[in-house]
């Protein structure tokens, strides 16, 4: 049996990452709610967003014409990866980057085999993980979490759309995790360009007789790239409030799992303790049993 | 009128006006009360709300029975 001190030693070091944990989870769970908030900030400039494409494009009969919806032959290929920057969050990043490979393997083999999938890391994590199996990783954005705005996450996308204009890609994908609640992420994988007509997102177009300046095709060209900018933010937004949900379920159980790893520890603390004790009573009785006889 | 401006980071502005200057693609124009049902496309530069000022970098603007709301992607 392990001696009283060693068990001492170890209720020490137990006692103290679960305190680490139990701050931990304190911790997301405040971000958890300024992540939350971030989407509710966002929800009425993409709905508004989403009218006003239906609205022009009802009246506009030429606008399906733009660059970003063009299908080509697919050579090149990029995969956004959205992930986070820290670990500590179960299988949070680990399930992207396998959604990501998996999402090579089935569907560019061909490509990767000729080496033209690009993978854009938005979180280091993620960029980490796919590095390490060989994939051609670009990391230029990956630190975007430091500091979330939508101005650095449109950097990012622009990107992505001026590489796909100018037949850098063919086809761009977006891999990301999708909240649902504290608990629950589902995970995504969407292609953003070419753009692909979603035909479940129904918004009524607006009757009313609208003058439009310059003209509906402009503005249309003009609310595209703006529609795509939004959907890579909106899975950054998302992504960030699954990561700190996640965190907060992974640091809630190694809380629990420290508590119970107490509970055997100090069982066998106090057996020992016990056993020390019986052990010095029986030398006692023992020494004055001898005494007595002498 | 009502002004919104809204970004995807948050809401700007949220508002009563009386008139609304816009930086248009095509140039400047102006915005009064009962102003035909609109939409445009704005260009970098400033839009003046009433005496407040903003600096938007590119936007929509939409107006309907006195509501005015821009859609921008930042503003400055």
């Amino acid at each position: 049996m392990a001696s009283l001190k060693e068990v001492r030693n170890r209720i020490v070091s137990v006692n103290s990452t679960q305190q680490i944990t139990k701050a931990m989870k304190m911790v997301s769970a405040a971000k958890l709610r300024r992540a939350t908030d971030a989407i509710t900030q966002m929800r009425p400039y993409s709905k508004k967003l989403t009218e006003m494409i239906a609205t022009v494009s009802a009246n506009a009969e030429g606008a399906k014409e733009n660059p970003y919806t063009i299908v080509r032959n697919i050579n090149k290929v990029l995969v956004i990866v959205v992930t986070s920057d820290r670990g500590l969050c179960g299988a949070f990043n680990a399930n992207v980057g396998k959604a990501a490979v998996s999402l090579i393997a089935e569907k560019y083999v061909e490509q990767q085999a000729a080496g033209n999938v690009e993978i854009m890391a938005l979180g280091k994590k993620g960029g980490e993980y796919l590095a390490r199996r060989g994939y051609n990783v670009n990391t230029q954005y990956a630190d975007i979490f430091t500091k979330l705005s939508f101005a650095n996450v449109r950097i990012a996308a622009e990107a992505a759309m001026n590489g796909f204009e100018e037949g850098k890609y063919d086809v761009v994908e977006l891999v990301y995790n999708e909240f649902k609640n504290v608990a629950t992420q589902i995970l995504k994988t969407e292609q953003v360009m070419p753009i692909v007509e979603k035909k479940d997102d129904k918004v009524k177009a607006s009757s009313v007789d609208y003058i439009f300046e310059p003209s509906e095709e402009e503005i249309i060209n003009e609310l595209i790239p703006k529609a795509l900018k939004l959907q890579i933010y909106k899975a950054v937004l998302e992504s960030n409030a699954s990561e700190h949900g996640a965190r907060m379920t992974a640091m809630d159980k190694a809380t629990d799992n420290a508590g119970e790893l107490l509970k055997e520890l100090k069982l066998q603390y106090n057996r020992s303790r016990q056993a020390a004790i019986t052990n010095e009573i029986l030398e006692i009785v023992g020494g004055a049993e001898a005494l007595a006889a002498a | 009128m009502n002004l919104q401006i809204i970004t995807p980071d948050k809401k700007v502005f949220s508002g009563e006006v009386e008139v609304v200057t816009l930086p248009g693609t095509d140039g400047s124009f102006q915005i009064l009360k009962d102003h035909a049902p609109i939409v445009s496309t704005l260009g970098k530069g400033t839009l003046a709300a009433d005496k407040q000022l903003f600096t938007i970098d590119g936007g929509v603007v939409e107006v309907l029975n006195n509501k005015i709301l821009v859609l921008a992607e930042a503003v400055l």
